[in-house]
């Protein structure tokens, strides 16, 4: 259904058109005289400087896998995360651990757990649907290689992006 | 036939959820509610087990007709009998169905007896569902959304019992897991007629274990691991290799032997990873043999042959399909009438079917099959174990006469030999009677002592690579589907004969399995006004078909 768009109703100054004209550019003088003074700076020279230190806590960087306090590998390979990627990039291949090891009672691990960061779109689907908080989304953005094959992280690379989470989380904690 | 029903079957009148309908005279009153679409859930109870009735999972409200004081139905205002309701809950499992009966499956006594029964089951359960085999088929899972609470009210320790136990060679048992529903004691005594399991300790320390001489090492002992509703027991075969909800899953036959049993083949991204038996009353019930189940190892061999071989070797390049089809018809068109053909009952019918229309092409003198006789379990392995040996009787494949292959060698009749998926060396043939034929043309996927030998070797597909139809030994027309695909360049069995027909006497209009089924049936007279898609997932009975309707 058609209906009118309330014009705004317009002073003679505004009409006039220049005097807003010459505010703005008042603002523009004032920001460029500052510069040049030195008194702000707008450029951030990357990758010499770096957000790093200011970046939130809720960021969604590259995934990596954690080991507990006791250095167990969290993650139980129950292939949940594998399941919901949306773009398919973790490949897990489970394993039992065997039975001489000190967590064997755990009984499952990742042989081993790839994650191609190619196909990696930083959801952080893999975090929310990890039953035993072993995956998270940590503050590394900058991820590059030359080859395909280097842009895959394996097992290792992954814990050493991720290493120690201390305690649980709570991630389910509602009161959190 | 028709007179061995001629009782004819009291139907009793039973409401459920306040609909009356009919079931014949004992039925159970699960079975009664699972046939009017109301499904009760249960644990212990299984249609081919005895009802112990101990999970308490099917719970129902019950009531029976109420009675005026001369023993006659009060007759309510809708004409219909009025029902005295039990003030209890009744267990659905071990119950039949009586005249004028009631059942309620939803009512808020039953939802809250639900609620009960999986809060109790749950309090010594681990909550390990991440490592457990079971999850995403699990029924204490399912069951837990449906009817369990959110959260557990049990705040005291769960009992320790032992994990990982190996049972016996092929099944792994989590006692923490278990809900003692006893469906496998009683698989093992019932059916397998080995009673080696039982429950040992008292109360909350309650076990399922072995018997301390014996282990669960009975041929069908990995169907204790199938009717197990929760993961308690687990195949050590498929023990952590890939979780359930992974697997694409293809409804074929197990080619083991000719009872024919019916298959679910769970494959992920082209690699099997577990077999599990289909039910189908007519052929193998809900079971099946171990060593039928986990014998889907060798598809994945890398021995595989996956490209055409030609020897001698053409150029340093692998021959492509074309090249080899027409090297392996010239050597055929050479020996005309001097072919023998060794056929394998392991092949589908479409594929026999072909070999019979090869052996005229070809002028082929002997053709026959690879026999495989064993020792019969008196189970579900039957001495035959080639699984299609009535359908290569019937297509006219198995003619008994294997023997003339290596007479004809050595007296120089046959100079060439079509081995189609069997090692000559087993039908009698030594490597001295290879060595002398002009041309042998072998069709394997895997190496043997005849591909070895072979001047063509064509790379062929495995039972779980193909489409087709089988008959087993009682006459079942049944289906063989595609479950993963044939590793490199090898091709289905059927197509390699096309193309060979084709190649030694030129076209015959067949391109799709579809066809050489439609052109089989015009032949044969048991196929007749079958097609493949209506053999259907469960088969067919060729055999039994009426032959004089009365």
């Amino acid at each position: 259904m058609a209906y009118v768009v309330q014009r705004p109703e317009l002073t003679l100054k505004e009409k006039a058109y220049l005097p807003s004209i010459i505010s703005g550019l008042k603002i523009t003088f004032g920001h460029f005289k500052k510069m040049l003074k030195g008194e702000t700076k707008v450029t951030m020279q990357y990758p010499e400087e770096k957000w790093d230190a200011e970046l939130p806590e809720y960021y969604r960087g590259a995934p990596t896998l954690v080991k507990d306090e006791h250095d167990r590998e969290r993650c139980v390979a129950c292939q949940l995360c594998e399941f919901i990627c949306p773009p398919r990039a973790i490949t897990i291949t489970p394993e039992e651990i065997p039975a001489d090891s000190r967590f064997a009672k755990v009984e499952k691990r990742p042989a081993e757990f790839k994650i191609d960061m190619i196909r990696c779109i930083y959801c952080g689907m893999c975090e929310e649907v990890c039953p035993e908080q072993a995956i998270y989304l940590r503050k590394d953005y900058a991820i590059n290689g030359v080859t395909r094959e280097e842009m895959v992280h394996d097992k290792k690379k992954l814990y050493e992006l991720g290493g120690v989470f201390k305690g649980l989380v709570h991630k389910w904690n509602p009161e959190k | 036939m028709s007179t061995a029903t001629a009782t004819p079957v009291q139907m009793v009148n039973v409401q459920i959820d306040g609909v009356w309908m009919q079931f014949p005279k004992g039925t159970r009153v699960i079975e009664a509610c699972k046939q009017a679409a109301k499904l009760v859930p249960h644990y212990c109870y299984h249609p081919k087990l005895s009802s112990p009735g101990n999970c308490r999972m099917c719970l129902i409200e019950m009531g029976t007709p109420k009675m005026t004081p001369d023993r006659k139905p009060v007759i309510g205002a809708d004409g219909k009998p009025e029902i005295g309701w039990i003030p209890r809950p009744q267990i659905s499992c071990a119950q039949d169905v009586s005249e004028g009966m009631g059942v309620r499956t939803n009512s808020p006594m039953v939802q809250e007896c639900r609620k009960g029964v999986m809060e109790f089951l749950l309090i010594n359960h681990p909550l390990d569902c991440p490592i457990c085999d079971q999850a995403g088929e699990c029924k204490l899972q399912e069951f837990s959304v449906e009817h369990g609470n959110a959260n557990s009210r049990f705040l005291e320790r769960k009992v320790k019992k032992p994990k990982s136990v190996e049972l016996g060679p092929r099944v792994t048992l989590d006692a923490e897991r278990c809900i003692l529903c006893t469906r496998c004691i009683r698989f093992m005594q019932e059916v397998a007629h080995d009673d080696v399991l039982g429950i040992v300790d008292r109360g909350s320390f309650n076990s399922i274990a072995c018997h301390p001489d014996r282990k669960l090492d009975h041929n069908y002992s990995l169907n204790t691991v199938d009717i197990c509703p929760v993961g308690a027991l687990t195949s050590t075969d498929f023990r952590f290799k890939m979780r359930v909800w992974f697997l694409k899953e293809a409804a074929t036959i197990d080619t083991n032997c000719g009872t024919g049993s019916n298959i679910t083949v769970g494959s992920r991204e082209g690699k099997i990873y577990r077999i599990t038996p289909r039910e189908n009353d007519a052929v193998n019930g809900p079971w099946m043999p171990d060593s039928h189940r986990l014998n889907f190892k060798y598809v994945a061999d890398e021995r595989r042959i996956a490209a055409p071989i030609v020897r001698p070797q053409l150029s340093e390049f692998a021959p492509n399909w074309q090249q080899t089809i027409n090297l392996a018809a010239e050597r055929l068109k050479k020996n005309a009438g001097r072919v023998a053909i060794l056929a394998s009952a392991r092949a589908t019918n479409e594929e026999l079917f072909l070999v019979s229309r090869l052996a005229k092409a070809v002028g082929a003198v002997v053709v026959d099959v690879l026999p495989r006789t064993r020792e019969p379990d008196g189970m579900l392995i039957a001495s035959d174990r080639n699984p299609n040996t009535t359908g290569a009787k019937l297509l006219g494949v198995a003619t008994g006469k294997l023997a003339d292959i290596a007479a004809g060698i050595r007296d120089g009749r046959i100079t060439a030999l079509i081995a189609l998926g069997e090692d000559a060396t087993k039908a009698g043939l030594t490597a001295d009677d290879l060595a002398k034929l002009d041309a042998i043309v072998a069709m394997d996927i895997l190496p043997n002592a005849t591909t070895a030998a072979a001047h063509v070797v064509l790379p062929a597909s495995a039972p779980f690579e193909k489409r087709g139809s089988m008959i087993n030994l009682k006459g079942r027309l049944q289906r063989l589907n595609k479950a993963v695909p044939a590793p490199g360049d090898a091709h289905d069995d059927w197509e390699i004969l096309r193309d060979l027909i084709l190649a030694v006497s030129g076209s015959n209009g067949l391109h799709s399995i579809e066809d050489v089924f439609k052109a089989m049936s015009a032949e044969v007279q048991e196929f007749a006004g079958n097609t493949l898609s209506r053999i259907g997932d469960l088969g067919l009975d060729i055999a039994a078909q009426p032959q004089n309707t009365p």
